[in-house]
């Protein structure tokens, strides 16, 4: 069947299976750092904002997509520069196999949380595993991210 | 992963129950992020979401949660973090991570039944009712007590608002894992419900008075957690879980009685 999406802003036709999951459609499109990772759930890599929550599109099926708007990494990118410049300056940048998913969380965090605490961080972001640096890094610098205008 | 022959966005639920009687592997799609870790194979998938079900309200007596909320939403629903010293609200706070519970749907937890899930323990302590769409309100303690899975739809859970105070605890071996068990208790008018899930079974509950606890807490305790059957699974032994059971129930206690 063919479905009308709107992902970052631009509409898109694209034609899916029955049952078929976001995450396979937009990879369709050509957002490739839509990542698939676990497939269970757990992860996070394949996180994207559905009307700006993240939401995993492993698990969310592309039909309920439909007249929501769709954020992946490309439609964030003034925040994204933003992040990248205090995570390297924090020496903790990744392989990059999981920053998509991580990013656009820490994104969506920063507009919902005010001055999240350091344990509201670690719970906002306990659905994103990194499998090769670790956090701790990334820790510092989410929390300088989030005071940065 | 499942297949899906068809999928059926209902435009009413009539229309969705119509369908799932209609064969055997007709189902109802919640969040589908239990769902994909199977392998059915589905004839028609029936999906509700665009039937306005996702919602959480109050009226003069009775908390609403319809089926397609999220377990999101009821996370950060100020109504559910007022209500029951917040145990709905803490109950799904540990699910796996932020995205998921973007997902997972109350209604698809609830109808499934699952032995694993917090959220239905912490509304079994409460007075909580589920309405099917052919059923009619019954009880979430006659509905979990029924074996079969019915071919129904559930339109709606209801707590009741009857001020009782709560508290939930839940056990995992790691944050983020599906919980080794759960327990949750609420206290009202001299009666203390103790609410117990991922025995790994279905939550049970059983209910004690406050003066007898008050008199012999431990053996109390005991009497309750024998009357409940504790089994093993990868997560944990039967006997490990009955050892769990009383340290859970006894903080649940604790914490009431320090509120």
């Amino acid at each position: 069947m063919e479905i009308k999406l709107k992902i970052n802003g631009i509409n898109k036709e694209v034609t899916i299976k029955e049952g078929e999951y976001l995450q396979s459609a937009l990879k369709k499109l050509g957002f490739l750092n839509v990542r698939k990772g676990c497939e269970t759930g757990s992860c996070g890599l394949c996180t994207v904002l559905l009307d700006g929550k993240p939401t995993l599109s492993c698990s969310t099926l592309a039909v309920r997509g439909i007249g929501k708007d769709i954020t992946t990494l490309e439609g964030e990118s003034v925040e994204v520069a933003k992040f990248a410049e205090v995570l390297t300056g924090e020496g903790a940048d990744q392989c990059g196999y999981c920053s998509p998913g991580f990013t656009l969380t820490v994104i969506a965090m920063k507009r919902e949380l005010e001055s999240p605490t350091i344990d509201e961080i670690k719970h906002y972001l306990t659905g994103n595993l990194c499998r090769c640096t670790g956090y701790m890094g990334q820790l510092r610098a989410v929390k300088k991210y989030m005071e940065v205008k | 992963m499942f297949t899906i022959k068809q999928h059926l966005m209902a435009q009413s639920i009539e229309e969705g129950y119509e369908t799932l009687v209609k064969n055997r592997n007709n189902v109802i799609l919640g969040g589908t992020g239990f769902l994909k870790l199977g392998n059915k194979n589905i004839n028609i998938g029936i999906d509700l979401s665009d039937l306005d079900l996702d919602y959480i309200r109050e009226d003069e007596n009775n908390i609403e949660i319809g089926p397609m909320t999220t377990f999101r939403s009821v996370e950060t629903n100020k109504l559910l973090r007022e209500n029951f010293d917040g145990i709905i609200a803490k109950s799904v706070e540990e699910i796996v991570g932020i995205q998921l519970r973007s997902v997972i749907t109350a209604g698809a937890t609830v109808a499934s039944k699952y032995g694993f899930s917090d959220f239905i323990t912490a509304l079994l302590s409460l007075n909580t009712q589920v309405e099917l769409y052919k059923g009619g309100i019954i009880s979430l303690d006659e509905y979990l007590a029924e074996e079969k899975i019915p071919r129904d739809i559930l339109v709606r859970i209801i707590i009741k608002k009857d001020g009782k105070r709560a508290a939930f605890k839940t056990m995992r071996n790691s944050k983020s894992d599906y919980a080794v068990l759960n327990c949750a208790v609420s206290d009202l008018d001299g009666e203390y419900r103790v609410a117990v899930g991922a025995r790994p079974g279905r939550a049970v509950v059983k209910t004690i008075s406050n003066e007898e606890v008050n008199n012999k807490i431990d053996e109390k305790i005991e009497a309750v957690v024998n009357e409940m059957k504790f089994g093993k699974n990868m997560r944990a032994s039967g006997e490990y879980r009955e050892m769990i059971a009383k340290v859970l129930i006894r903080r649940c206690l604790e914490e009431l009685e320090s509120k």
